[in-house]
């Protein structure tokens, strides 16, 4: 099986993220959801790095250092919104909170 | 031609973000996601960056999972968590998460023992052209993500207070 080490880098990161976007479709828990982004932005990840790989350039690397930075930052605010969801709903469901109770 | 480290690397990754997705209790999920972000570091070593394999184990695998696994522990706080975690260390339950993470270990050693050269279609960035590449050009994108961070933390300080009630101010009377 002769593939070309982008194919091949690309078709792994390909799979991981629609993982990610089946495993964020399918679970209701939140934090299961919140994981889910994470997959999927690693994946991404992975593609930058392998196309970054491909060109020979530094773009890509660079591309992932931004994204790894976003998924800090989004994974603390996310983690504290699902704290203040769990404090007024006392569950993680997420269609609890699909009504605003406004 | 990539070697067989990029297939064993590539199968543990997409085998423990399918367990990732089927787990039904978060912890076992977020171990599972754990070994697959170092399955995933060592693919980044063999496409020739080995300072974004490093940031992935450390930012990723260590940080962010860290802070995940925490804030789940933290929300079940009680009498049931101790029982509940007698009953997540179950053999059958931690022996293929450590099974995997075991062939990952073997495979690293492997890699360097062997003094392994990437394969001839790929080509190595070294963390020398990324650094300059990152505060050459792309500088404002960096000073953006600085921004973006300080945001983060604000953003997580604000939200993370607790709050002794959260109704509003005018229906408070008439609760009362």
């Amino acid at each position: 099986m002769n593939v070309h080490p982008t194919t091949a880098g690309m078709l792994l990161a390909g799979v991981l993220f629609v993982l990610g976007l089946i495993s964020i479709l399918v679970r209701r828990d939140i934090i299961f959801m919140l994981l889910s982004v994470e997959v999927m932005l690693n994946a991404a990840g992975l593609a930058f790095v392998v196309a970054s790989s491909h060109w020979g350039t530094a773009d890509g690397q660079v591309m992932f250092i931004f994204i790894l930075a976003m998924a800090a930052a989004e994974v603390s605010v996310g983690l504290a919104l699902i704290l203040q969801l769990y404090h007024q709903l006392k569950t993680l469901d997420s269609d609890e909170a699909a009504k605003m109770n406004g | 031609m990539i070697g067989p480290a990029f297939y064993i690397a590539a199968a543990i990754a997409v085998l423990a973000t399918i367990m990732v997705i089927t787990r039904y209790n978060i912890m076992h999920a977020l171990l599972y996601l754990v070994v697959s972000l170092l399955a995933v570091a060592v693919v980044l070593y063999l496409y020739g960056a080995p300072f974004m394999a490093a940031l992935e184990v450390i930012v990723y695998a260590g940080a962010i999972m860290v802070l995940l696994i925490f804030f789940v522990m933290m929300l079940n706080l009680g009498k049931e968590s101790a029982e509940q975690e007698k009953l997540w260390l179950k053999p059958r339950i931690w022996i293929f998460p450590s099974l995997l993470c075991i062939i990952l270990l073997g495979e690293l050693v492997f890699l360097v023992l062997q003094n392994h050269q990437p394969a001839a279609e790929v080509k190595i960035v070294d963390p020398r052209a990324v650094g300059m590449a990152l505060f050459g050009p792309y500088i404002l994108a960096v000073e953006l993500a600085g921004m973006l961070l300080m945001a983060g933390i604000v953003g997580a300080y604000h939200l993370g207070r607790q709050k002794e009630k959260t109704l509003h101010r005018f229906l408070e009377n008439n609760e009362l």
